[in-house]
């Protein structure tokens, strides 16, 4: 038997000798992963609830389809199928939550293909990828189909699709006072989007859901607080100095802290293992350059939601940040 | 035999593009029809034959000190009549080709092939080589060229395959899907590369 062999049969009954830290968790890749999923449910089974069956359609579609490209890839890799990990399933579940509800269904299939294939093997598998897989995605669909990845259709459903906007694409097209005028009023609009009844992609609808699942997790100590208060708080900086039409300070942090893919993204997406910054400092650059750059987006830009585009933005310099912030060795300064 | 080796190796083994990875521009930037893709293709490997053929006529009178302008005056000159004659001829070609065909000028595979091979070489092994690295030019632009436009539009030379139904991807037709897709040509010909490298010393093993 070659040495090889041996090491990797008898692996489990061997010293392990490696660099610090020795401090081991019960926590696999696996239970993380399936935490996760776990803590998204309330939001998905509200958008089906609310969306009805073409929501449904879209999530199956996106990941059952992100299983089977992570298994045909794995078996072409010649790497052992690690499908039921949930990380795929993760990944193509957040894909599904950035389409609108009642897209056609080859979008959530390729945009799965897009993210397992191309972003995330091709880069050599979990754990190598740069750029957050379910945002690669994202991204290509949003420049291979624009229209119907911006087709919203009004809900509750019915057999006539009728399409209408988001409240940020009402708001970067008609402006504020139209904005508050499709909700009523200025609570009635804040509670909508609290409690998930208005328009948008599959997981951008509750606020409320969506902050009880990150809580879970942090509760659980998967992910950093810091990430998701640092980038929310910033958005919502940023939207009340700028983003008013008389002068500074003028503008509704409230709403821009809760409309658009901005609490999905601040929990589930920048808190992502592989494709952000590792210490806590790193964390909180990553998280307020996102903020910042959503901002940018949103008020200047041309999309009217930018959240997609400023954590791929900020993922392409995670390997900066974490070579400029680096924990002191002990016993050092 | 000698010829056909030096014809054939920018035809996969040192395809300018794929393999060499020199003049990425032109495959990012008109590729995403045939027909430009063919156009520059074709005005690539007249500009590079020609060039090479002089600057093997000319290689014992070039002082080395200065032979880069040189060169690069005789380049530009070749591409100011391929610009010339296809504005005459094919203006439509030519519009469509824009700055691009300019800046052929600057494409490094023309210099990398003058500077290596052709100082070097006599005017018949210089002519092969400026051919096959052009043809290979022309083989790797319309591959590009053929996956861009059948994905990103669904029809090719502007005539329909995939029928009225089917959704085009503009990803394919835009900057990201050159990328992305050049991306994965690069590994493929790398697969090619590594498996005839792998036949060969097979083979001079068992002649030896």
């Amino acid at each position: 038997m070659s040495v090889e062999n041996s090491h990797q049969e008898d692996s489990a009954n061997q010293l392990i000798v490696s660099s610090s830290p020795h401090i081991l968790s019960n926590d696999s890749t696996q239970k993380i992963m399936w935490t996760v999923v776990a803590a998204l449910m309330p939001a998905v089974i509200f958008a089906v609830y609310y969306f009805g069956v073409p929501a449904f359609r879209t999530l199956l579609a996106g990941s059952l389809s992100a299983l089977i490209f992570e298994a045909l890839v794995q078996k072409i890799r010649k790497k052992r199928v690690t499908v039921s990990d949930g990380s795929a399933l993760l990944c193509g579940l957040l894909l599904a939550m950035c389409l609108p509800p009642a897209v056609p269904l080859f979008v959530p299939i390729i945009g799965s293909f897009i993210a397992i294939v191309i972003a995330k093997h091709s880069m050599g598998g979990l754990g190598q990828n740069i750029f957050n897989p379910a945002h690669i995605g994202r991204a290509a669909l949003m420049v291979s189909w624009p229209v119907a990845m911006t087709t919203w259709t009004k809900m509750p459903s019915v057999i006539d699709t009728v399409t209408s906007a988001t409240p940020l694409n009402i708001l970067k097209q008609q402006g504020y006072e139209a904005l508050i005028q499709t909700f009523g009023s200025q609570s009635d609009m804040y509670t909508a989007l609290f409690l998930g009844f208005r328009n948008g992609s599959i997981g951008e609808t509750s606020v409320l859901l969506l902050v009880i699942g990150g809580i879970i997790l942090i509760y659980k100590r998967y992910i950093d607080w810091v990430a998701p208060v640092f980038m929310i708080g910033t958005v919502g900086i940023l939207t009340w100095a700028f983003g008013g039409s008389n002068g500074l300070f003028s503008g509704d942090p409230l709403f821009h802290m809760m409309a658009g893919g901005l609490v999905i993204g601040a929990f589930f997406m920048i808190t992502d293992y592989v494709t952000t910054p590792i210490t806590r400092k790193g964390k909180i650059i990553f998280a307020v350059g996102a903020g910042a750059i959503t901002v940018l987006i949103r008020l200047l830009g041309g999309y009217p939601e930018g959240v997609c585009y400023s954590i791929l933005l900020m993922n392409c310099v995670t390997p900066l940040i974490d070579r400029f912030i680096q924990p002191a060795q002990y016993g050092r300064k | 035999m000698e010829f056909w080796k030096i014809f054939s190796k920018g035809l996969i083994l040192e395809n300018p593009i794929l393999v060499l990875a020199l003049s990425l521009c032109p495959a990012l930037a008109v590729t995403s029809s045939i027909s430009t893709a063919l156009t520059m293709g074709l005005t690539v490997t007249f500009v590079i034959t020609t060039n090479n053929v002089v600057v093997s006529l000319i290689r014992k009178l070039v002082n080395p000190k200065v032979r880069v302008p040189i060169y690069i005056i005789s380049i530009a000159t070749i591409v100011t009549v391929a610009g010339l004659l296809l504005q005459a001829y094919f203006p439509l070609l030519y519009k469509d080709l824009g700055i691009y065909l300019e800046l052929v000028v600057v494409f490094a595979i023309i210099l990398a092939r003058a500077e290596v091979f052709a100082s070097k070489n006599n005017v018949v092994r210089s002519f092969m080589d400026g051919f096959g690295m052009g043809c290979g030019f022309i083989i790797a632009m319309l591959i590009i060229g053929v996956i861009r436009e059948l994905i990103g539009t669904g029809s090719l030379l502007g005539v329909n395959l995939l029928g009225a139904s089917y959704p085009p991807a503009l990803i394919m037709i835009l900057p990201p899907g050159a990328f992305i897709l050049i991306g994965y040509l690069v590994a493929l010909f790398k697969l090619i590369v590594k498996y005839w490298e792998k036949r060969q010393k097979v083979r001079e093993e068992a002649v030896s």
